[in-house]
């Protein structure tokens, strides 16, 4: 091979010289041009989790109903009636920075991939998304762009999107976050996993679908041989297309590979392209692989080698076949008007064996671009805790105008305005959609619901990173359990900003921890995910914004509970302990205009009896209705629970703390639930046996929401604020 | 003077443009197997107000740039530009 | 022995599952039918199912129109055979001629999925054969190319022919334009061609027989169907 490189082109690449040095060691040679592209691609940041991986390890990942955890395309979990439920979440933040409609667009597509990777067909989708204030109009456009992209590509592969969040800061502003979760349902003993389906020696790698362009060639477009002029037909574009028609017929034809079961392994193209999804397979088999690049198909012309080896064009698979069943697997796509190339063959010895037009161009051990990829334990440097808490600071204001103002804030008002652009109804199984504190999905030919809810708070994360990681756990548990199901595992999504500051890595060491904690008090194992990395401009950071997205049960979706009072003339229960704390509140930082404090304390113990009770009392048919308490406190979950079952409340909140305090404080581990007038002896004895607080707040029924003293308005009044405020920020009619 | 104006945009050159695949894939089974690279992109015409040719080709190209095309994937030229 | 609705699948197809389910449930037999096959397998009634055929790409419906199927359905049609088109099937229908009119994009230019009303215009025609005039059915609208667009001409003539079947209204039956969802001109949901056998309409029949999910409006059109072919119509 001839072309020995500069190292200053490795430094370009983003390689480090300590990087550049261990590939030196491992090839026993300086590398060449290609093989410096694949090395940049794999050991990349996104690629590698190099500065996440030594603290992802502490999370718990084992658990009864797991059947494949960390490591695959996806985490699967064991749903009961020979079902695998199937789930992960991903983000695409960056290229929805640039390009907002494809870089969700085309998120949506990486991520559903990766479900049908492990022979799942995708059920759902969530999309929790961060934005800066839509008081500006860059962050307005953005908001448009993604939701409009997240629509375009969702509804058209016939993927339902039944949740999600929105949430506003400034932090957020021009460094959007966008996150996809997608869940699959497959047949137990047709799911992809490395046990079960083990690439055999001589096995053919068969590549799939779209054709090979320049599409997220950005940084290795250094090692282009031509020189660029500006604006010329030549240049190497980055921003990738999706093509969700495309993607749908992968779909049914990767399906249909599966129910046949034609495939030894199956992986999708996502980021550093082919040099990952071969490299991967291999290795994890055990084995080396010789590519032939002349074999892929392309869209462009006169692509060199590098470039097609980290091209990260969409819609494409890459099928690991037995030479008997190849053209079976042919007939297939074929059938869904999909091309096919057998662009590699499986091998000995472990080396990715890479040649074009006659001549090798590359030649790497497959196990030094994935498992033997440098791992950081970069250094972390504590932010002291801000002690400035607003929850003492003494309100007078009018609290009826208070409560409203929350209602109209964006990150509690009604995100009607996102989810009508999203189809929740396609495939006919949507119990529960947008708006319920959890989807609810059917599993056809069972009774049961997949249950599934995202959450993330941005700003428990920045004042106290580890209780933000903490709380994200037992809020969206929290929520999976109101509907009365059993949440299962989890999928988490960190956002944080660069990672070579020591203040962020501690950030995210800080999450880590918290999750871990929660996710072992509440057994919730973590089957997989996605670090993001990097999220900032100009030296400001995003807030550190673990999402976390979690797949739960229910054995019989008919018995789940609504969020909202379905009647009147039931009494309203407060289910947990109230206390001073207004730190991080969405009410210190509407009404009073400040981010301080230390969010809320969690007793994970305490979370764990309420979730169970709640488990218990919906199994037990004692509960008429459950929605917890977040953004705002009771005083907004009393509200929602009135919009939202479309009858009113008359409640009084005891207390020796100051109103306000009542109202908007956000402690932890509570819910409103409803209970009808017979069942409420039933649920104070099952409560009080299993150690969680209630306090009987009132009743439901008639046009009024009241808390004596406080707040006597109308529910239309209520509902009008909380539908009307998105519309309106963004110029348009409610 | 009154100038009219004919805009293309299209998709910059090696993007991926799947509704021109779609459309080329479609060809064939309309009986044309003779075509190849379909790419799609917008038309769009306008007349506006301006004090020289060069003055509402320097407006065209800007408002091309902002609003009539996205500068991230797409490309625009003025196709004809004369006084109405 | 019960009705056969063939449900059609062009590439791209995504609620065809649903209308085989629905025909199903309603006591129909659902039949498959694939877009590049012209065998109809005898079926006595066709659904254009909803969907994004080919993506939507360079218009919607207008690839899908010329399906080596869509051939065997235009005779079909023509020989008085009960065709359905929801959403992407009308506009499949639109391009194809057999209904005229065309669907454009709807004028709040954003995709829009919600639950909507419907006023039946006329029971002449098999889906609505056995429901009331005037009736009020709840089913969900998705789509991002629903607003129903004609010449004024054509719109007269529709409205005096009797061939407008559905129309967007609130829950008590009033069509007024704050309940058009999409601008569609003269409130229109759904219409039928001359001889009145093939019908389209944006709302989504067959994401509304299942009171679990949602509203069940569209139990009554495809009881409707089922009862008209099995009354012989198109025969």
């Amino acid at each position: 091979m001839t072309d020995p490189l500069p190292s200053d082109l490795g430094r370009q690449l983003g390689l480090r010289d300590d990087e550049l040095e261990m590939i030196r060691g491992t090839l026993g040679r300086d590398p060449n041009r290609n093989e410096l592209a694949m090395y940049a691609a794999m050991w990349s940041e996104h690629c590698s989790y190099k500065s996440s991986k030594v603290h992802l390890r502490t999370l718990p990942t084992e658990g009864a109903s797991v059947l494949v955890g960390p490591g695959q395309d996806a985490g699967a979990v064991d749903f009961g009636d020979g079902v695998a439920a199937v789930f992960k979440i991903e983000s695409h933040s960056h290229p929805s920075a640039i390009e907002p409609y494809q870089g969700a667009a085309t998120g949506v597509g990486g991520i559903v991939r990766d479900i049908v990777s492990m022979g799942a067909r995708p059920v759902a989708l969530l999309d929790p998304l961060m934005f800066g204030p839509l008081g500006d109009e860059r962050n307005r456009w953005l908001l448009e762009g993604v939701v409009a992209g997240i629509g375009g590509y969702g509804n058209c592969i016939g993927v339902p999107t039944v949740g999600g969040e929105v949430r506003f800061a400034e932090a957020h502003s021009a460094n959007p976050t966008v996150n996809v979760m997608c869940v699959g349902i497959a047949q137990s003993d047709r799911l992809m996993t490395a046990t079960t389906h083990t690439p055999q020696l001589g096995s053919l790698m068969v590549l799939y679908g779209s054709t090979t362009g320049r599409d997220g060639i950005g940084g290795v477009s250094v090692l282009a041989s031509a020189t660029l002029e500006d604006g010329s037909e030549e240049s190497r574009p980055s921003v990738q297309i999706g093509d969700p028609f495309a993607e749908k017929l992968l779909i049914e034809a990767s399906l249909e590979l599966i129910e046949e079961d034609l495939l030894e392994g199956l992986q999708d193209l996502g980021g550093a392209g082919l040099t990952c999804a071969v490299s991967e397979s291999a290795a994890r088999a055990g084995l080396g692989a010789r590519l032939d690049l002349d074999q892929v198909p392309l869209r462009e012309e006169g692509m060199e080698a590098f470039e097609i080896l980290t091209s990260e064009s969409q819609e494409r698979m890459l099928a690991i076949v037995h030479p008997s069943k190849l053209e079976r697997v042919r007939e297939v796509c074929e059938k869904w008007g999909l091309a096919t190339a057998v662009v590699a063959t499986l091998e000995a010895g472990g080396d990715l064996d890479v040649s074009m037009a006659g001549e090798q161009v590359a030649k790497v051990p497959a196990l030094s671009l994935t498992e033997k990829a440098p791992e950081y334990d970069r250094p972390m440097r504590p932010i002291p805790t801000d002690h400035d808490d607003p929850t003492f600071v003494s309100f007078d204001g009018d609290l009826r105008e208070a409560v409203l103002s929350l209602l109209a804030s964006p990150n509690v008002a009604s995100k009607r305005w996102v989810f009508e652009q999203y189809d929740r109804m396609v495939q006919g199984q949507t119990v529960a959609g947008p708006g319920s504190d959890a989807a609810v999905v059917r599993v056809p030919g069972t009774m049961k619901g997949l249950v599934l809810s995202v959450d993330g708070n941005g700003r428990y994360g920045t004042l106290d990173p580890y209780l933000g990681g903490a709380h994200a756990v037992a809020e969206a548990t929290r929520n999976v359990a109101v509907t009365g199901a059993k949440p299962l595992a989890i999928t988490n999504c960190l956002n944080f900003g660069n990672p070579e500051r020591p203040e962020v890595m501690w950030q995210f060491s800080e999450a880590v921890r918290g999750m871990r904690d929660a996710c072992l008090a509440l057994d919730t194992p973590v089957t997989g995910g996605n670090v993001s990395f990097y999220n900032e401009s100009g030296g400001s950071a995003i807030w550190p914004t673990p999402v976390i997205g979690v797949l739960g049960s229910l054995t019989d979706y008919r018995l789940r509970l609504p969020s909202g009072f379905p009647s009147p003339a039931l009494a309203v229960y407060l289910l947990g302990e109230s206390f001073a704390e207004l730190g991080g509140s969405e009410f210190a930082e509407t009404v009073l205009g400040r981010v301080a404090g230390v969010p809320p304390a969690l007793d994970l113990d305490a979370e764990r009896r309420l979730q169970d009770l709640l488990h218990e009392a919906a199994a037990a048919d004692l509960l008429a209705s459950a929605h917890d308490c977040s953004d705002g406190g009771v005083a907004v979950a009393l509200a929602e629970c009135a919009i939202l079952g479309g009858h009113g409340f008359a409640v009084t909140l005891a207390g020796d703390l100051p109103p306000h305090v009542l109202l908007f404080g956000e402690s932890a581990s509570r819910v409103v639930v409803s209970v009808a007038p017979e069942r409420e002896g039933s649920l104070r004895g099952l409560a009080a046996t299993r150690g969680v607080p209630f306090e009987r707040l009132g009743e439901t029924g008639g046009p009024r929401a009241v808390i004596d003293g406080m707040l006597d308005t109308t529910v239309i009044e209520l509902a009008e604020v909380w539908e009307g405020a998105i519309p309106r920020l963004l110029g348009e009619k409610p | 003077m009154r100038f009219a104006v004919e805009v293309l945009v299209t998709l910059k050159p090696g993007l991926a443009d799947p509704q021109g695949k779609a459309i080329e894939g479609a060809l064939p089974t309309l009986g044309w197997r003779n075509v190849s690279g379909v790419r799609m992109g917008k038309h769009l015409r306008l007349e506006l107000e301006a004090g020289s040719e060069s003055e509402a080709r320097t407006q065209v190209e800007e408002m091309a740039g902002r609003l009539l095309s996205n500068p991230v994937i797409e490309d625009s030229r003025i196709l004809e530009l004369r006084e109405a | 022995m019960s009705a056969r609705i063939g449900v059609v699948t062009f590439p791209g197809s995504l609620d065809d599952r649903d209308a085989l389910g629905a025909v199903e449930l309603m006591g129909g037999e659902g039949v498959p039918l694939w877009h590049a096959d012209p065998d109809l397998k005898e079926v006595e009634g066709v659904v254009l199912p909803g969907g994004f055929s080919y993506g939507d790409y360079l218009r919607c419906g207008a690839i899908a129109r010329f399906a080596p199927v869509m051939e065997e359905i235009r005779g079909f049609a023509t020989r008085g055979g009960p065709v359905l088109g929801i959403c992407n099937g009308f506009q499949i229908l639109c391009e194809s001629g057999l209904l005229p009119g065309a669907l454009i994009r709807n004028r709040s230019l954003r995709f829009i999925c919600r639950i909507v009303h419907l006023r039946v215009e006329t029971t002449q025609t098999p889906i609505t054969a056995d429901v009331l005039p005037g009736e009020v059915l709840e089913m969900p609208i998705k789509h991002g190319e629903g607003q129903f667009v004609a010449s004024e001409p054509d719109l007269d003539r529709l409205e005096d022919s009797g061939r407008i079947v559905f129309r967007y209204c609130g829950p008590d039956g009033d069509v007024s334009d704050a309940h058009n969802p999409n601008g569609a001109l003269r409130g229109i949901a759904g219409i039928r061609n001359e001889a009145g056998n093939v019908v389209g309409l944006m709302p989504h029949p067959e994401h509304a027989v299942d009171p679990d999910v949602g509203p069940t409006g569209g139990q009554a059109l495809f009881a409707s169907l089922l009862s008209s072919v099995m009354a012989g119509a198109g025969r």
